[in-house]
């Protein structure tokens, strides 16, 4: 193999296919590299493909290139990263000598071992095509749901994003038990299926981060026998493995009505909140005291020492006093989008919901944060 | 420990407790348990060898000193702390061992594990001793103090291998003393209404807070005995050692003592722990016993009202190589299942394999359950793990620790005996 590639884009390509590297592989080829000039297995309509795949997640990203001689080598993806970020802004050639890999960028030169081609596994070939939408809506929708996903492996099932496909609509939603995220959009399907599969969150994620910039379109394509999910936009490809577990019923527990409702200002209620869980030892519970007089927010006690703030709001329904935890409130929050959210509840024990508030004072339907509160002692 | 020595050894024999009889217990729910020689004891155990001889556990470098020196080498002469040099020009003959204090601290909690069978009261106060209110057990149990002390002392030679000394009495100064009186391997039961006849005849140095001092200025007003100090004006007794020590003394002197069993001021994590006989590589076996430990802990927890966010497990390997290996739960706890999954995940995926000597639970980070709010879920069914455990509870309290246990537990038998608590009559 001998070819000449500009820099910038190697380094792309390079950076972002090393970030869904394991970061201790299992066996060394795992955290290879592979870079294919010219051989049809990357195709991609690109001279150069550089792939990494952990079994779990994999990355293709295509570079133009100038091909003097084709073929195949796998390198160190971390090496490979941290080198061509450092180049020289000229173009770079890559030639493969025997066992090793000489790259040089105007008068700097490396040599590198490279690792068997044979050994490294078959890239999973892209599914079959479900539809796109734009990367933006793409990636919003993603955080927004993401962030209520479980952190904590002992229960695999929270800690994917199920992704409903139902014609031409698009949800996702993701709970940890403790609150549920949920996104609903329109979408162009492919055509129209009706399927859910769950993807894991951390990968869905920091997909969404990397192809979903404004302006772009993000492709999904779907094998769901195969437990596989396929992203691509801008040229790049990924693939995740599917969790293979089954998710909550969640439908039956959203609230069907509510008895109290608020519409507050997102960015004071934060900043009200930041400051009075400074006293909330352990991340333990803030009260909220909601009354047509406004909102009483309230942590702490006797011991740790305690914090009361008072906020304006507009509020309607039966005044309600209710705790919850100040970390998993705060990302509801964050995550609704708007400048002003709509809280709402029914009793100090059973589920309140936040959703988005238009900038004429209606509610934003296709987003919800649910939150579960925290039962106060005594 | 060492003031027993003054003590008239006359008096102790009205009151030492034979074979299977011993001095009315009634009113006598404290106990002070004193292991004896400790050290010396385990390190005897250990090697069979040294049974009949002096031995004596120490540091063996020039500054070393004497932690620990069984009853034979105490004929001597030898005394814990005094350098070994001098142990040595004592008694050349005795064996000398550095001190292996893993051995001690697994031996320590396997005996205080037997003391917690018997009852949560337990207040360890270093490796070797502590004090157990055994009042709120006894009807479970279906014995008394003095029935409860006998089977305490013959769990821990069966168990552990080395002998201990009981004090049972009505409060814990009187149980201490009595234990200290009925070292080795004895058992000293004082009768709630004959407290001042054996308090009375000790000298003032018997009571808790005198020292040399203190007991020289007693004596030079002629108190020697604590009867003395008992029957003093409290006027006289201030003027002799200041008011606040006054005090304590004339309470101490007059059978007052109420402080309480406190297990373990303000915990900073509860856990249990199991050395086997033999080692074992099995990991299915290895589990069961995470779950008998969790199951074990979490009660723990739950008797004292606490809940705990951080559940670690600790594994020491046959060369004595120790990891501890910890994860945090999204909310506290105190379900049996929810600490055992967490540890069953960690010994899946942060211990390697290997010939396992010592395997152990722990839950950190706690927060009483009182006092913190409880984080709701989802999907939470209104009866769920946290209600079984309750339930279970409240039928090991009626019926013993094996009345509810989980199915995968129930093929093994009581692997530690532990106290031969009634068993459920299963007639009715």
């Amino acid at each position: 193999m001998k070819i000449r590639v500009e820099r910038d884009g190697l380094a792309d390509a390079v950076a972002w296919v090393a970030r869904s590297l394991p970061s201790r592989p299992p066996v060394p080829v795992l955290g290879g590299v592979l870079l294919d000039a010219g051989s049809e297995e990357g195709d991609t309509g690109e001279a150069l493909t550089v792939s990494g795949f952990d079994y779990e997640v994999s990355a293709t990203v295509g570079v133009p290139a100038t091909i003097a001689a084709g073929g195949k080598t796998l390198v160190s993806g971390r090496l490979l990263a941290d080198i061509t970020k450092a180049l020289p802004n000229h173009p770079v050639e890559i030639s493969v000598d025997g066992a090793r890999v000489a790259i040089t960028c105007g008068s700097a030169k490396f040599s590198l071992p490279t690792m068997p081609v044979e050994d490294y596994p078959q890239l999973p070939a892209m599914p079959q095509r479900a539809g796109a939408l734009p990367g933006e809506i793409f990636s919003s929708a993603v955080s927004q749901v993401a962030v209520a996903a479980g952190k904590d492996d002992t229960l695999p099932m929270l800690t994917g994003v199920r992704v409903e496909f139902n014609g031409d609509k698009l949800t996702m939603v993701a709970t940890d038990r403790f609150r549920l995220a949920m996104r609903e959009f329109e979408w162009q399907p492919a055509d129209q299926v009706e399927t859910a599969v769950l993807v894991p969150a951390r990968t869905l994620a920091e997909a969404a981060k990397t192809l979903g910039s404004s302006g772009t379109t993000v492709e999904l394509s779907l094998a769901s026998g195969d437990g596989l999910l396929g992203l691509s936009g801008t040229g790049r490809r990924t693939t995740t493995r599917l969790l293979d577990a089954e998710f909550p019923k969640y439908r039956q527990l959203l609230p069907a009505d509510h008895a109290s409702a608020a519409i507050i200002e997102v960015t004071s209620l934060v900043q009200a909140i930041k400051r009075v869980s400074l006293v909330a030892e352990r991340g333990t519970q803030v009260r909220l005291e909601f009354t047509e007089a406004g909102l009483r927010l309230s942590a702490g006690g006797d011991d740790e020492g305690s914090a009361e703030e008072e906020l304006p709001c507009e509020f309607t329904g039966e005044p309600v006093t209710i705790a919850f935890n100040p970390g998993y409130l705060l990302d509801g929050l964050q995550a609704v989008g708007t400048d002003r959210a709509h809280l709402s509840f029914t009793t100090p024990s059973r589920p309140a919901l936040i959703k988005p508030v238009s900038e004429d004072g209606s509610v934003v339907e296709g987003y919800l944060y649910l939150l579960m509160p925290v039962r106060l002692p005594g | 420990m060492g003031r027993s020595a003054n003590l008239p050894r006359g008096l102790v024999d009205r009151f030492r407790a034979g074979a299977d009889s011993w001095p009315d217990d009634t009113g006598c729910p404290i106990l002070h348990v004193d292991m004896d020689a400790f050290y010396a004891s385990v390190e005897i155990r250990e090697r069979p060898e040294l049974r009949n001889r002096p031995v004596v556990v120490g540091g063996t470098g020039p500054r070393g000193v004497v932690s620990s020196a069984n009853y034979l080498a105490r004929e001597y002469g030898v005394r814990s702390a005094m350098p070994t040099s001098r142990a040595r020009r004592l008694c050349p003959q005795a064996v000398y061992v550095p001190p292996t204090f893993p051995l001690y601290t697994e031996a320590s909690s396997k005996v205080m594990e037997i003391f917690r069978e018997v009852t949560p009261l337990v207040e360890p106060l270093s490796l070797d001793e502590a004090f157990l209110d055994v009042s709120g057990a006894l009807r479970r149990l279906r014995a008394t103090p003095a029935q409860v002390g006998a089977q305490l002392r013959r769990s821990v030679a069966e168990q552990v291998g080395v002998t201990c000394s009981v004090g049972v009495a009505s409060t814990k100064f009187i149980a201490k003393l009595a234990s200290g009186m009925s070292k080795p391997d004895g058992m000293v039961v004082v009768p709630h209404a004959q407290t001042l006849e054996f308090l009375h005849p000790l000298p003032v140095g018997a009571l808790w807070g005198v020292g040399g001092r203190t007991a020289e200025s007693l004596d030079r007003v002629g108190m020697e005995t604590v009867g003395d100090v008992a029957a003093a004006p409290l006027a006289r007794l201030r003027r002799v050692v200041g008011n606040a020590a006054a005090e304590h003394l004339y309470a101490l002197a007059n059978g007052h003592d109420s402080r309480a069993v406190v297990p373990e001021s303000a915990e900073k994590s509860i856990g249990a722990e199991e050395t086997f006989d033999v080692d074992h590589h099995d990991r299915e076996l290895l589990r069961r016993e995470l779950l008998r430990l969790s199951e074990r802990t979490a009660a723990s927890l739950r008797s004292r009202g606490l809940r705990g966010r951080t559940v670690s497990i600790k594994v020491r390997f046959h060369d004595f190589t120790t990891i501890t290996r910890s994860r945090t739960l999204p909310v506290a706890t105190d379900v049996s299942r929810e600490v055992f999954q967490a540890a069953s995940k960690l010994l899946d995926e942060s211990v390697p394999h290997g010939a396992v000597r010592l395997i152990g639970v722990r839950v950190e980070q706690l927060v009483q359950a009182a006092e913190v709010g409880e984080q709701l879920f989802l999907d939470a069914p209104e009866r769920g793990w946290r209600e079984a455990d309750h339930a279970a509870d409240s039928a090991r309290s009626r019926f013993g620790g094996a009345a509810v246990r989980p199915a995968s537990l129930l093929g093994q038998g009581p692997r530690r005996s532990g106290l031969t608590e009634p068993k459920p009559d299963r007639g009715k």
